[in-house]
């Protein structure tokens, strides 16, 4: 397997950081603002970003988790079931933006299943899409409104984003199965 | 991950990983219930048949919600509206279900045994529902999630089981689950209604409750079925409220935190007092909501995958 680092520590910060000032700067502040991370990575950047956007605002916005795996399309299709994580929904959603946060944007059937959860939970005035890798291949139509690198990669490829918290450091690699 | 076989008969040939699994999977579906909108759409297009040959209202209505949370189709039969009554084999009536191809069965039935003759008749999933005197597998999963969660772990701590342990399936599933998760299991009830060789099954047998409950972490108090005093496994209602009925008093015995669980219904005055049973270290109402939550989990873990 071969495996190439494509962004350190330095880089995903200065994404985090960038993705903050787009998001006040979109939504013209951060009043209403909910942001619901995807378990496992996606809860541990929606938290830093919660972090980024206090320093910046001095305001603190809700963070909660959402597990989409209840909604996924192949739960019938796959051998094996996923595992469940934890759906926390801290405040009502309704009138609210929401921010869906995931580490890498693959095939968007997830934020599609994402999407389908907030919407058992309440009417959002909007929902944002936040991601730190989109990596193409979309098979639906969904398109991610912050961004923090693209990466064209083959569908061999995996993208993996590891988190201080969950991997003791902050690094996105690229892994290939064959020899290049 | 996914449950490594078709059917859930018994807590006895469940291994203490699956146990795990399915409680872990319960603790996720819990916060569905609490939803506004309480559905998830994972289990759309299946069926699942409830055949129970024998009353019950908590049981049956858990899972029946448990289904309908789950978006599968909950059909209800009850033995005595079904075919039953017109002298219908269980074999025959299995088969017949079959034939409109649920995916899974419900089964409660009054003999010991007959959920797992059905898994071996039939190519969809059975969950044991409560069979005879023998097992009822989602109740200690419930009883099981109930107590974790509130002492954290089921590691280490002493269990007292109380009451007609001879005819009791709750009683049975508890003590093969609370062992097989590290608990010291104790039981205590009139020799009348002790099993023979019980504690082949792991358990220590005492015969006075105020033996087997104390510095106990969880008390279970078994419903006595009133109808057996008529059999002369005890003489009087009375007698039994005195010697084995938890009260207020008796619980100075066990430990200071202990919670109090009850599979219902609860013969209030006789095997539980009141004042108990309601008080604050009764989790008799977390048990049942507890009950929904493992019912999802049996039903995602054993049909949430692809069809085999």
């Amino acid at each position: 397997m071969k495996k190439k680092s494509i962004i350190d520590a330095k880089g995903i910060e200065r994404a985090f950081t960038r993705i903050a000032h787009e998001i006040i700067e979109k939504n013209k502040g951060i009043e209403d603002i909910i942001i619901l991370g995807i378990p496992t990575r996606g809860v541990h950047i929606a938290k830093r970003l919660r972090d980024i956007l206090k320093s910046i605002e001095n305001i603190n916005l809700p963070v909660g988790s959402l597990d989409a795996t209840l909604y996924r399309d192949d739960i019938g299709m796959k051998h094996d079931q996923p595992i469940l994580k934890e759906t926390d929904i801290p405040v009502p959603i309704d009138n609210k933006k929401v921010i869906i946060v995931d580490d890498v944007l693959f095939t968007g059937r997830t934020i599609r299943a994402a999407m389908n959860v907030i919407m058992d939970f309440g009417r959002p005035s909007s929902i944002h899409l936040a991601v730190l890798i989109d990596r193409g291949h979309r098979e639906l139509p969904i398109r991610p409104d912050y961004v923090g690198k693209n990466v064209p990669t083959s569908i061999q490829e995996t993208v993996k984003v590891h988190l201080k918290e969950t991997d003791g450091v902050d690094e996105v690699v690229v892994e290939a199965e064959n020899e290049a | 991950m996914r449950l490594k076989r078709k059917d859930i008969l018994t807590i006895e040939d469940l291994g203490r990983d699956e146990i795990e699994l399915i409680l872990s999977t319960a603790e996720s579906f819990k916060e569905v219930s609490d939803r506004e909108i309480k559905k998830v759409p994972t289990l759309r297009g299946r069926t699942i048949i409830n055949l129970f040959y024998e009353a019950s209202t908590r049981t049956r209505t858990s899972f029946e919600i448990a289904a309908k949370r789950m978006s599968a189709d909950a059909i209800n039969i009850s033995a005595s509206s079904s075919s039953a009554v017109k002298g219908e084999t269980l074999k025959d009536t299995a088969k017949n279900l079959e034939a409109m191809s649920p995916d899974c069965i419900v089964l409660r039935h009054p003999s010991s045994g007959t959920p797992q003759i059905l898994s071996r008749l039939l190519r969809c999933s059975v969950i044991n529902a409560g069979d005879g005197t023998h097992e009822h597998p989602s109740q200690a999963l419930l009883d099981l999630l109930t107590v974790k969660q509130r002492l954290g772990k089921i590691q280490g701590l002493k269990i007292a089981i109380i009451g007609d342990i001879l005819h009791s399936r709750v009683a049975r599933s508890n003590i093969y689950g609370f062992a097989k998760l590290g608990a010291e299991v104790n039981i205590a009830g009139p020799p009348t209604m002790m099993p023979c060789e019980i504690e082949k099954t792991g358990c220590r047998a005492f015969n006075r409750i105020e033996d087997a409950i104390k510095d106990a972490d969880v008390i279970m108090m078994l419903r006595i079925q009133l109808e057996r005093q008529k059999t002369g496994l005890f003489p009087t209602a009375r007698e039994y409220s005195q010697l084995f009925g938890l009260d207020s008093k008796k619980l100075e015995y066990a430990k200071k935190n202990v919670v109090i669980l009850h599979p219902g219904p609860v013969n209030r005055g006789i095997e539980i007092s009141s004042d108990v049973a309601d008080g604050k270290y009764s989790l008799i109402l977390e048990q049942v909501k507890n009950g929904v939550a493992v019912r999802m989990a049996l039903f995602y873990l054993l049909m949430g995958g692809a069809r085999e």
